[in-house]
């Protein structure tokens, strides 16, 4: 208090208009969703590089901003948690895409599912096998192994096989943020151009994050790979944690 | 588009509820996708409202992954042992799961006309 008596009126008020700020929800919603305007505009203006993901941009802009004003996640959470809270919803709206593709769908079930097998075998055995090659401890090896479902799911299966729920959920978004980096150039290389295997892989590798992706390049590529996220989400929740008491 | 936000949400909500009775096996929103699609289907017509709801969500679908991607910061420390190990256990497991997953799906499709891009 008889430190306010030395500021300048004016910088009185405005430390203490930040110290109101910085304690309502207004802040984190705020910051939220002005870094993810920046990053999206940079996105668009890249003509979609895969580069310059929306989501690893506005993460960098928000974690850089959090420490440069002291803010902890808690408080930042507490505006973010609409944003977050939306994302079930987002979820629940996968279905339409789907609905759409539905005839479609239901004539391609058995390719699709072989290869969505397929791809979660590697996925889980490359992990597992690279972490254990370098001696990685086990809680991080069980936190490994569901690291291509989408995140929430990911976190659940962690959880009853011995790993940490939270290093899950880093190493989900992690690999969501990768496969939306290198699905383009990869599936360039190997001569994959039809949407439907473009858009179905990702969204089997990436989950939620590669989906996105998808969805910004081609609303068919997005509806594939919603679809290879939900499959992969409701395979992986029932056999992966009885898949890890062989390997983990 | 509200009313479509509202459908959304009351699945969202069944959801929740079947999710916690299977005691949280599957998540609330997954079991929530799964149920208003089979809706969709059974209904066999999607609706505008709903449409537009759904198209307004997944047209910013990366949004809202934000706030959780951020609690990466929390875990700096942690991370930064085998910090090699989980990179390229990360970085090459899911170069193997879309390389695999694309060349099985190619593999046993038939070319259809709507994908020659």
């Amino acid at each position: 208090m008889k430190n306010r008596q030395n500021l300048p009126v004016g910088l009185d008020t405005l430390a203490e208009i930040w110290v109101y700020l910085s304690a309502t929800p207004l802040f984190g919603l705020t910051l939220t969703l002005v870094a993810y305007v920046v990053a999206d505009s940079l996105y668009q203006r890249s003509q979609k590089h895969p580069l310059a993901n929306p989501v690893l941009i506005a993460v960098a802009i928000i974690i850089t901003v959090l420490m440069l004003t002291g803010t902890s996640y808690e408080s930042y959470f507490k505006g973010a948690q609409f944003v977050h809270f939306l994302l079930g919803t987002a979820t629940v709206a996968l279905a339409i895409p789907l609905a759409r593709l539905w005839k479609e769908l239901a004539e391609r079930a058995i390719p699709l599912l072989v290869a969505m097998l397929a791809g979660a075998t590697v996925s889980v055995v490359v992990a597992v096998g690279i972490a254990r090659l370098f001696d990685a401890p086990e809680i991080m090896v069980a936190s490994l192994l569901p690291k291509s479902v989408t995140a929430p799911i990911a976190m659940g299966i962690a959880a009853q096989i011995g790993g940490s729920p939270t290093l899950a959920a880093v190493f989900a978004v992690t690999t969501g943020i990768v496969g939306a980096l290198v699905a383009t150039p990869l599936l360039n290389l190997l001569g994959v151009r039809d949407w439907s295997q473009r858009g179905f892989s990702v969204g089997v590798a990436a989950h939620g994050i590669g989906t996105a992706r998808a969805y910004s390049v081609d609303p068919r590529a997005g509806a594939y790979a919603s679809l290879g996220m939900g499959l992969h989400a409701l395979l992986g929740a029932i056999t992966l944690p009885w898949v890890a008491r062989f390997i983990v | 588009m509200i009313r479509g936000l509202a459908i959304l949400l009351v699945f969202q909500s069944l959801g929740e509820v079947l999710s916690g009775l299977l005691r949280g096996a599957v998540p609330g929103p997954v079991v929530g996708m799964v149920l208003l699609f089979i809706f969709l289907v059974l209904r066999k017509s999607i609706g505008e409202s709903i449409s537009t709801a759904a198209d307004g969500l997944l047209s910013h679908l990366s949004i809202f992954f934000i706030p959780a991607a951020v609690g990466v910061m929390l875990y700096a420390g942690a991370l930064a042992q085998s910090s090699l190990a989980w990179m390229l256990a990360i970085l090459l497991s899911t170069i193997g799961a879309i390389a695999t997953t694309a060349l099985v799906l190619r593999m046993l499709s038939r070319p259809t006309a709507a994908d020659k891009t």
